[in-house]
């Protein structure tokens, strides 16, 4: 049950939760019951918006920053995690296996914006040995929706 | 000028839903609960299957039957969902779409004056192609107090010894009823004592809410007597690449082959290559499919009720069939009237055989938000014919 609400909330939090219920052939009371005490367990971390920015004038930079580090003793990766998700630019952290250790995901206004973070905060940390930053150009899909496209029925009205 | 035409054709009518669809593709903000396939894209792996298999520059003919592979897994699909055993070599055949196997079942096995049996509500299919194969349909009335299920009585009563098939079309389109292991075991005590034959369109099989669906050609006694047709169009969501087969034994399969030699020659190699791939790794699209089929049975059955619209609930394909007696319109005025008044096209269980009069087949193969704003506009509808008296 968890599963398949948690399935329809993250595609649609706006969902009527009774509307949900009938689906899940389940109860509201049940339902509702159910997603309180995933906030509480902070399964359901937040409610978010999707949302295309280059649909509106709001001028948006996003940067994906490949960075690796020196882990430090007895703490691994999670002290310099911390330094650096705690910036509030800092859209995502994620640690990697593979070529380099941390992404970064950088939100900014400005091309400058982002480069300044980078050569100002990043690489000053002392356990950053190198970056390698990225710049978004367009984004397609994102969190499983395809963006500007209108999906459009192509059947054909009544068939047997 | 002679007359150009064959008389057996003419005398076929042609189907009630063209009517539906003329009109409604005449207005700009209709909404359409009126069509029989799945609203979902083929599975991205399947397409791209297809795809990969015309870049290999696979364009030629396959064999008659089908490809080899298509063919073994169709067999390995067969055993695993339903214990079903055929071999792929001499006793599956695949065809243009389910449709092509039941012109091809009748055309095998039927001799001039041969009785078919056929229940009804039905899909618009099995009546015109047993007249074209110098059958004599003989229909069934399917009963909603039965929710639309065959029995053993209904089925004796129609049963002479001209009767040589019954066709057996379940889970159903249009009424979405499915028949449960008992019920078939109590058809096919029937069948074997009446020494009949059975041509089952299980099309929808992954489509069922309740219990699994059951195969009647699993059951004892009943494998060598059946023909059993299926394919991709509705667990796939692949109606447009025409694919289906047909199973069963060898002789009757052989002689299918040979029209399906002549007139056809092979299914489409490219949608034969993507049914490989959605047969090997698609499990997990139709569970997907059928869970969002059952969240919107679940919703439409929620909101007739609430309506006080009368329907049967029913537990296969993606149809409901709800009752408009209470109206006193006929289900052609209705559905007319809706479309006219409303803008949404259904289509009048009276396209699926003269029992359907008194019903309407509303599809869910439509997103929920589509549903809603259909769903609106009915009851709108119906609460004006109430206030009317």
């Amino acid at each position: 049950m968890r599963e398949q609400i948690l399935t329809f909330l993250e595609k649609n939090s706006k969902i009527d939760l009774q509307e949900l219920a009938i689906m899940l052939g389940s109860s509201e009371a049940v339902i509702a019951n159910e997603v309180a005490k995933m906030e509480e367990e902070k399964v359901i971390c937040g409610y978010h918006t999707l949302i295309d920015w280059e649909k509106t004038s709001s001028e948006k930079i996003t940067a994906l920053i490949e960075v690796r580090v020196t882990p430090q003793r007895g703490q691994g990766f999670d002290s310099i995690a911390e330094r650096i998700y705690n910036y509030p630019e800092v859209q995502s952290l994620y640690l990697i296996s593979g070529a380099y250790d941390l992404l970064v995901i950088l939100q900014g206004k400005t091309l400058r914006e982002v480069s300044s973070f980078v050569s100002d905060k990043l690489s000053t940390l002392d356990s950053v040995l190198s970056t390698a930053t990225h710049f978004i150009l367009k984004k397609y899909k994102d969190y499983g929706t395809i963006l500007g496209k209108q999906a459009k029925d192509e059947r054909m009205l009544v068939t047997p | 000028m002679r007359n150009p035409l064959s008389d057996k054709v003419v005398t076929i009518k042609p189907s009630g839903i063209r009517k539906f669809f003329d009109i409604a593709s005449e207005m700009k903000d209709v909404i359409s609960l009126g069509v029989g396939e799945p609203d979902f894209d083929t599975p991205w792996h399947v397409r791209d299957e297809g795809i990969y298999s015309l870049e290999k520059g696979r364009t030629f003919y396959t064999s008659n039957s089908g490809l080899k592979e298509l063919r073994e897994e169709i067999s390995h699909y067969l055993e695993r969902r339903y214990q079903l055993r055929y071999d792929p070599l001499h006793e599956i055949l695949v065809t243009v779409g389910g449709s092509e196997g039941i012109d091809l079942a009748l055309r095998a096995m039927l001799n001039p004056g041969d009785e078919v049996l056929i229940p009804e509500p039905c899909y618009v299919s099995y009546l015109p192609c047993v007249v074209l194969a110098d059958g004599v349909p003989v229909t069934i009335e399917l009963k909603e107090e039965n929710q639309f299920r065959l029995t053993k009585e209904a089925l004796l009563e129609k049963i002479t010894d001209k009767t040589k098939l019954l066709v057996l079309p379940f889970p159903n389109n249009p009424t979405g009823a499915v028949l449960r292991r008992e019920d078939l075991e109590a058809i096919a005590e029937v069948v074997i004592e009446k020494d009949l034959f059975v041509l089952s369109d299980e099309i929808y099989s992954e489509l069922t809410y309740g219990e699994d669906h059951v195969s009647i050609a699993s059951l004892p006694g009943m494998w060598e007597r059946t023909l059993t047709i299926n394919g991709f169009s509705k667990s796939y969501a692949m109606t447009g690449w025409r694919l289906g087969y047909i199973c069963g034994p060898q002789e009757i399969v052989a002689q299918m082959t040979k029209i399906h030699q002549f007139a056809i020659m092979c299914a489409p190699t490219t949608a034969q290559y993507a049914a490989v791939e959605a047969l090997k790794n698609g499990d997990g699209d139709v569970a997907m499919m059928r869970e969002a089929y059952n969240q919107r049975r679940r919703f439409l059955m929620h909101e007739f009720e609430r309506m006080g619209l009368k329907c049967f609930e029913p537990f296969g394909a993606f149809y409901v069939f709800p009752s408009i007696k209470e109206f006193g319109l006929s289900s052609d005025e209705f559905a007319m009237r809706l479309l006219e008044e409303e803008h949404v096209a259904v289509v009048p269980g009276t396209a699926f055989g003269e029992c359907g009069e008194g019903f309407l087949r509303i599809s869910y193969a439509y997103s929920i938000e589509a549903l809603k704003a259909a769903l609106e506009r009915i009851e709108r509808f119906i609460g004006r014919l109430r206030a009317q008296g």
